[in-house]
Parts: C-alpha cells; sequence; structure tokens
C-alpha cells in the first residue's frame, strides 16, 4: 500500500471539484456547512475579513479548534499554515488534517521561499494571481490551486481578475507553436515540463479552485463560468445574516453554475449579504493577494 | 464498440459535485455517449448510470433537493445498469456507517464511510479482480470506504489481502471502493458497459 502518492493527493482534489469549501471558525459553523451540503471546511480561528479588521500577525489556528472541528464533521477538513512555514504544515499534518492551505491570508514567515511540498503526505492547495504563480506551486508539490482573490472584502474583482489571467495564459499556451514555449517559460517563471503539459491538455494539471471574494450564489457561478472548478467562500457565509440559507443557496448555485433559472430561484430572499470592500479604499501594503510569489 | 446499425449507449454521469467529469472522459474512450446528469428529467432515455466519486454527503443532498432519490432508486428496482464508485458507492448501499443521510438502499450492502482514516491514510495498490483477469487492476483509494456486510445476491468482485470487500456486483450494479477514473485504465469501466450491453 502507498500512502501519499501524487494520484491519491492531487486525487482528493478531484473529487471535491463543483462543491463548496466553506471557512468555519466553530463547530456549529463547521455542522451548518456539513448540513449545507459543503463538500470540505477550512478550520480557522477567525474568518479573512476579522483577520483584516484585527491586523497584526496571523498564525495558523489553534490545534484545539481544528481537532474539535474535525471530530464533529465526516466530510474533509482543512487548516492553513503560513506561506513557507513548513513546521506549521508539518503540525498540520500530524493532526490529520485532509489538506493544507498554505494561505497569503496569514502573515507570511518567508518572503523568499514557499514549502516544498512533495515532502509531505498531506495535499497542499495554493492560492496563485497567475499562471506562472500556479505553475510555480505545482512544481513544489501543490496538489490544487485556488485562484487568491483578495479575502475578506466580499468583493469578487480581484477573483475575476486572477481567473481570467489563468485561463487566458492557458489559451495562449495552447494556441503557440513548440519553439516559442520555451520563451515563454521563461516569461513565466514557470517551468518548461509544466508549461509543456499546459500546452499539449489544454488544462492545468491540478484542480483548480476560486476564492476570494465569493459572497453570492451568482458570484460562485461566475467563476465556475470563468473556468473554476469550485469555489472556497470565506467570510461570505458567516459574515451574512442568515449564513445558513446563504450557505446552501451557494452550494446549488455552483452545481447548476449554468441555470440562472436555478440561480435565480436559490437567491431569492438571502438577507443582508457580508458588507463588501472596494479593493481601491484599501491600502497597498493591507493587500493579501500581492503576499508569496 | 459500435456494431453495425446499432446507436452508441447512453451514459449518465451525476454531476451534483465530485469528480464526474473524469469518468465522461474515461467513458468516451469506450466509444458510447457520456454526458453529466443534474436535473431527473436527464434521466431519460439512458442506457446506464454513473455515480461517481465525491463528497457522499453533499452529493445525496443535492439528490434529494433535485427531486432525483426517487428515480435512481426506481431505476435501480427495475434493474438498471448502474456504477458507483467511492461516493457512489456509499449511496448505491444499504446502509452506511458515519453517513448524516439515508443512502439509496440500491445494493444489500453495508459500507462504513471513511473507514481507512483521514486523507493521510489514503493508498494506492494493486487489486486482483478475476472478472477482468490479469494484469493486477491499480486501486486508488481516497478517504475510501469498504463493505462491512454483503447479501446473498451480492458477488464480491474485489477484496484486500486482509480480506476487506472493495469491489461488488449485484444485479446489474457494480460498486466500487476505490477510483478506476483516476486510473488510465478503462477495464472496470469496460466491464460495466458489458452489463449495459447486456452480456455478462
Amino acid at each position: 500500500m502507498d500512502r501519499g502518492t501524487w494520484t491519491v493527493k492531487s486525487g482528493l482534489a478531484q473529487m471535491l471539484k463543483g462543491g463548496v469549501i466553506m471557512d468555519v471558525v466553530t463547530v456549529e459553523h463547521a455542522k451548518i456547512a456539513e448540513e449545507a451540503g459543503a463538500c470540505a471546511v477550512m478550520a480557522l480561528e477567525r474568518v479573512p475579513a476579522d483577520i483584516r479588521a484585527a491586523g497584526g500577525v496571523a498564525r495558523m489556528a489553534d490545534p484545539a479548534v481544528i481537532v474539535a472541528i474535525m471530530e464533529e464533521v465526516s466530510i474533509p477538513v482543512m487548516a492553513k499554515c503560513r506561506i513557507g512555514h513548513f513546521v506549521e504544515a508539518q503540525v498540520l499534518e500530524a493532526l490529520g488534517v485532509d489538506f493544507v492551505d498554505e494561505s497569503e491570508v496569514l502573515t507570511p514567515a518567508d518572503e523568499s521561499h514557499h514549502i516544498w511540498k512533495h515532502d509531505f503526505k498531506v495535499p497542499f492547495v495554493c492560492g496563485c494571481r497567475d499562471l506562472g504563480e500556479a505553475l510555480r506551486r505545482i512544481a513544489e508539490g501543490a496538489a490544487m490551486i485556488r485562484t487568491k482573490g483578495e479575502a475578506g472584502t466580499g468583493n469578487i474583482v480581484e477573483a475575476v481578475r486572477h481567473m481570467r489571467a489563468v485561463m487566458d495564459e492557458i489559451r495562449k499556451i495552447q494556441s503557440m507553436t513548440t519553439d516559442e514555449l520555451m520563451a515563454e517559460a521563461k516569461a513565466l517563471g514557470a517551468p518548461l515540463e509544466l508549461v509543456l503539459e499546459v500546452h499539449k491538455t489544454g488544462g492545468l494539471p491540478v484542480v483548480n479552485f476560486a476564492a476570494g471574494g465569493v459572497a453570492t450564489p451568482a458570484d460562485a457561478a461566475l467563476m465556475m463560468q470563468l473556468g473554476a472548478e469550485g469555489v472556497f467562500v470565506g467570510s461570505g457565509i458567516f459574515k451574512a445574516s442568515d449564513p445558513e440559507v446563504r450557505a446552501r443557496a451557494i452550494v446549488k448555485a455552483t452545481t447548476h453554475y449554468r441555470d440562472p433559472e436555478i440561480i435565480a430561484e436559490v437567491s431569492k430572499g438571502l438577507g443582508v449579504g457580508m458588507p463588501g470592500v472596494d479593493i481601491k479604499t484599501i491600502p497597498q501594503e493591507e493587500l493579501l493577494a500581492p503576499r508569496g510569489w | 464498440m459500435l456494431t453495425g446499425g446499432t446507436r452508441a449507449k447512453k451514459i449518465g454521469v451525476l454531476a451534483q459535485q465530485g469528480d464526474f467529469s473524469e469518468h465522461i472522459a474515461l467513458l468516451r474512450r469506450l466509444d458510447v455517449e457520456a454526458f453529466p446528469v443534474r436535473l431527473a428529467k436527464e434521466l431519460e432515455g439512458l442506457d446506464g448510470l454513473v455515480i461517481p466519486g465525491g463528497e457522499s454527503s453533499t452529493m445525496g443532498k443535492l439528490m434529494k433537493e433535485y427531486d432525483l432519490t426517487e428515480p435512481v432508486r426506481g431505476l435501480a428496482k427495475e434493474g438498471f445498469p448502474i456504477l458507483g464508485t467511492c461516493a457512489g458507492m456509499i449511496l448505491l448501499a444499504k446502509r452506511v456507517s458515519g453517513l448524516n443521510l439515508e443512502p439509496l438502499g440500491a445494493m444489500d450492502i453495508e459500507v462504513r464511510r471513511n473507514a481507512f482514516g483521514r486523507q493521510v491514510d489514503s493508498f494506492e495498490t494493486d487489486l486482483e479482480i478475476p472478472v477482468i483477469g490479469e494484469p493486477p487492476f491499480r486501486g486508488v483509494f481516497i478517504r475510501a470506504p469498504f463493505i462491512e456486510r454483503a447479501g446473498d445476491a451480492v458477488e464480491i468482485l474485489a477484496r484486500l489481502p486482509n480480506g476487506m470487500g472493495v469491489a461488488a456486483r449485484q444485479g446489474n450494479m457494480v460498486a466500487l471502493a476505490f477510483h478506476p477514473e483516476l486510473t488510465n485504465d478503462p477495464r472496470l469501466h469496460a466491464y460495466f458497459l458489458s452489463i449495459v450491453h447486456g452480456g455478462r
């Protein structure tokens, strides 16, 4: 029996496709998320909107919080570690979490190096803003990618920008001739082998979700139609007035993302969504997406 | 395979959530029409149905919300060919330990969910499966279930070395605890299609 193989790690991400991964900070949240049909939960001490408001250094959650959530739900439990903080990742692996998110939402521990994720049996998901960043993370061993968006804003604009950037670059590489790919790999700062694979298959070698700013069922379906294979919802659910109803609606809109009648139906009477933030009003140094490279 | 005069078989793959596109891609290599099924009306005119891998609780809830549970139960009762992989096996079972909803109860098997532990315990291993012959099949087990008990009408198609049942057939239904759709090996899908075509 071979554990922690690439097939098994990237395979779990494939099982999550078409689903919604919800940020939860308590056992009660986790129960609501599972009941609403989340395909996994992200166990946190604070949702990104609160991390943003609190400032200071954001670290891995208290293992007691993570374990309590793992014991409560039967769906996969993810948890975040800081970029480059491989010991936080070791701790999360030791706790038995199902997926580690090396996340820009937490304060980076290393401004030069991400974690060498091939060393772990637990799979990792990493954020990206463009194809080059996605392929660098995959080369380091990420078994799943998510576009970063701008977490904790309830504003979809950055998620759209990042998903469009990734998909546009994939289409561009697909249409190139082989002799153009080395220069493109250099320009992207991505390994040639992965650029060759994208050229051949017309897609990323791992599953790609959208994250950072999803607040409504229509936001989720928008990201799916743009090419996401599933969505992460952070603050968008538990910062809304009726988390239960909104969570169910976002799950349904993600499955039926090409069916406007269903999206319309599930969007009715959701109550007040999370208060959004105009990205332009956020000081440059407080943006999360530029963290990592 | 297509033969002169007969139309290609139509296989629906439940697409509430999970790795349905991997099943569709593999089935299309075997010369059948395969497409996603999200609503009950899309079950019409099918020759076979696949319930893919994914989160069984998510899939089960969405099947219920969009009125697929009873029609799929009805198909199973009529002897309709159904293949379930991992979450699909869980949903086909009569009883499931560790699931917060009622499964379809289509097959006389009792299944334990997340039976091997968490993701760090997920594994791949070679399986001897007599109905497809040699060489062994690469079984990919991801937070996988296994069969705790099977009724007399159920044929166990494969076991792990410790004796746990991980593949079963009952009538025209096949349940697998692992993911043939994550391999490049089409033999188990071809086996299912032989059932769809009426052979054994």
